[in-house]
């Protein structure tokens, strides 16, 4: 089925596809839609699932644990200020081992008071323990609800799908809507093999000395770092059922390029025109779009991106007193590899300003022209 | 006497609790009557450490550890899994400390029971967070010393009504307990079992290091808080109905506030003060019950 929605409609369509069985959620600009959809589909009786209208996100977050916890698939969507409240809880649910599945639509943290895209928000909560995925279209988002289900329930940890205030969240594009069986089919009923259950009594999540404590963090790290794989398997079999790919990373002409732009979410999709263009004008530059921030694909960018001339990252984020998170971590990654490009680190688009192509282009002309970065932050046409 | 408590021990020996500790009766009796099919969450407090280290458990059910503040969201949560798993039966059951409940933990419960989910909160009242070392909560009385309420500067503000809060909320059952009243606690547990819909049990908890009093004693003084009408034990059913389970002849104040040292520097006038706080809830309470009478009976007549 061919269907126009908006983004935050497609993480609502997601969780019907899933067959989401609890929703614990509560409403914050520019996330409403999709609880409202939600709450719809509850009622026509479309999606049979318990949706919870809690009090705040603290709770969200805490209702979805137990949900989780009791072996049911859960779903929870939010923003900005609402993740930033649910922090606590968010790192329960990844120690808990509850893979909730949860949207959260970019936007920019308070004061002052503001409602339009930035990354900060859910860059805030990278060492939660979630996986992250850094979406750029509609289709993707709707997509990306399922394969992030189907890869969280594998690992039992937890996964946030994160898509651009506006931009994304309130654009609306055609998208194509799964038949439900072959969503059954490519992602089976959740069973929980570390539920709570009166057969089985056990306690979870009680007090643990330095005697365990350090093992129970290795086996996080171990499981999310399976999740690498996983997205690249369950791309290919979701391709192979519905004809779209999801990996960890998208590249757009980077086979022979010099230069390479690396950057995430719907400043990605403008980029791809500046790409065709400055090729069209003979420049050798190609484009990275990571996908999953967490958990980090370093060794791919290893791969992809030594041996280059020069890399450029344009972070919608910033980690004050460092730079940009992607920046960051892209540089991090590669730090041990022979033969590694040099990088700048621009940051754009912070609290909803426009990036459009024009400004990506001028930032792929700067890293052409420079011989070496000078600073770790460049900000592009900042009133100071 | 018929012997109404069963005997089933569904909590084991082993666990972790102070000696004299009245949180640890008050889940012994409850999951006696709660029986194993029962799942429990608990937020940070005493229990959160009685229960054992992992990877041990003193309760013979399942148990959820959970933040501070989510309590009653995750037992909404577990509640709304169960169910659409098909289990309506398995009792769903947060248990939490004062400060869990009267503070930190309170919007959430306000959620959960706003929304009239269905499941029993008990809140284990030893006025005080008495896991990080006896510090106020808003559950501390009038006149005690805890480890931020020193003597010369003793809490200077009433305890909060809990019961009252949840009343307002107008859930079908609230109960106040005590360990002193076994047979009561329980029948009190049982109802709340049988009642669809938020159920919110309000059990006094004596705590020996927190109230400084030897631990012998904790049934004696859970049994004098009641005679003294300084914790008097009843129900309020839809949120206005109030029944009194009992109407003990008010014993001397000082019999309670004595042995305990948390009270050793209230002089003749604050204990008048707090005595005058007392009879004020009471003459409240039984006027509330007096009222709701009718309503009582005509129950009665229903189902006679």
């Amino acid at each position: 089925m061919q269907k126009v929605m908006m983004g935050n409609h497609a993480l609502s369509w997601g969780a019907l596809l899933s067959r989401a069985e609890v929703i614990a959620a509560y409403p914050i600009t520019p996330q409403t839609e999709v609880v409202e959809l939600l709450s719809n589909m509850c009622a026509d009786g479309s999606l049979k699932a318990e949706f919870i209208k809690v009090e705040s996100e603290h709770s969200a977050m805490a209702a979805s644990m137990g949900a989780s916890a009791a072996g049911a698939r859960t779903f929870t969507a939010t923003s900005a200020q609402g993740l930033a409240l649910m922090h606590e809880v968010l790192h329960w649910a990844t120690g808990a081992r509850l893979p909730i599945v949860m949207g959260n639509i970019n936007r920019a943290m308070a004061p002052p008071w503001t409602i339009w895209t930035e990354q900060t928000d859910s860059i805030a909560q990278r060492d939660t323990g979630w996986i992250q995925i850094y979406t750029s279209s509609i289709q993707e988002i709707l997509d990306s609800v399922i394969q992030a289900y189907k890869v969280a329930e594998q690992i039992y940890i937890p996964a946030m799908i994160v898509l651009d205030s506006f931009v994304l969240s309130h654009t609306n594009e055609n998208c194509e809507v799964p038949d439900q069986d072959k969503v059954d089919a490519y992602l089976p009923r959740f069973e929980n093999a570390y539920k709570l259950d009166t057969e089985k009594p056990a306690a979870f999540g009680g007090l643990t000395g330095p005697d365990w404590y350090y093992e129970l963090r290795y086996k996080i790290e171990r499981d999310i770092q399976k999740a690498l794989p996983l997205f690249e398997e369950t791309g290919k079999e979701f391709e192979e059922m519905f004809g779209r790919y999801y990996g960890l990373i998208e590249t757009y002409k980077l086979d022979d390029a010099d230069v390479v732009l690396v950057t995430s979410a719907s400043i990605a999709s403008t980029a791809r025109p500046v790409i065709d263009q400055m090729r069209s004008e003979g420049h050798k530059v190609g484009l990275i779009r990571i996908r999953v921030f967490r958990p980090f694909p370093s060794e791919l960018l290893r791969k992809l991106l030594s041996g280059r001339k020069k890399v450029l990252v344009v972070d919608r984020n910033i980690s004050f007193g460092m730079s940009g998170a992607f920046y960051a971590e892209v540089k991090a990654a590669l730090y041990n590899v022979k033969g590694r490009p040099p990088m700048w680190g621009y940051i754009a688009g912070l609290g909803g300003r426009d990036v459009p192509m024009d400004v990506i282009k001028g930032m792929i002309e700067q890293t052409m022209k420079e011989d070496h970065p000078t600073q770790d932050i460049i900000w592009i046409g900042v009133k100071r | 006497m018929r012997y109404t408590i069963p005997e089933q021990e569904i909590m084991c020996a082993g666990h972790k609790a102070c000696q004299g500790c009245g949180a640890t009766l008050a889940m012994r009796y409850a999951l006696k009557a709660l029986g194993p099919k029962t799942m429990l969450t608990l937020p940070a407090c005493c229990w959160s450490v009685i229960d054992g280290p992992f990877p041990y458990s003193s309760v013979g059910v399942p148990l959820f550890h959970t933040a501070f503040e989510t309590a009653a969201a995750v037992a909404s949560g577990i509640r709304a899994g169960l169910d659409m798993r098909g289990d309506t039966e398995t009792n769903v059951v947060a248990w939490a400390g004062d400060g869990g409940t009267f503070d930190i933990g309170i919007q959430a419960l306000s959620g959960t029971v706003e929304r009239n989910d269905n499941v029993i909160y008990v809140c284990y009242d030893n006025e005080a967070y008495m896991n990080t070392g006896v510090q106020r909560s808003s559950a501390t009385p009038w006149g005690a010393v805890t480890s931020t309420t020193p003597p010369r500067h003793f809490k200077q503000e009433r305890k909060k009504d809990m019961m009252a809060i949840m009343a307002a909320h107008g859930i079908p059952y609230t109960a106040s307990a005590s360990v002193a009243y076994a047979e009561d606690l329980i029948r009190k547990v049982n109802k709340a079992k049988q009642i669809p819909g938020s159920k919110f049990l309000h059990i006094i908890a004596p705590c020996p290091p927190g109230w400084r009093s030897s631990p012998e004693i904790t049934i004696q003084l859970a049994r004098l808080v009641v005679q003294t009408h300084m914790f008097p034990l009843y129900e309020i059913y839809e949120g206005r109905y109030y029944k009194l389970s009992m109407d003990p002849k008010k014993k001397p104040l000082t019999e309670y506030l004595k042995p305990q040292g948390r009270f050793r520097h209230l002089t003749e006038e604050q204990v008048a003060e707090i005595d005058r706080q007392v009879d004020e809830r009471y003459a409240r309470l039984k006027e509330q019950a007096e009222r709701s009478k009718p309503w009582f009976e005509a129950k009665k007549e229903k189902k006679d």
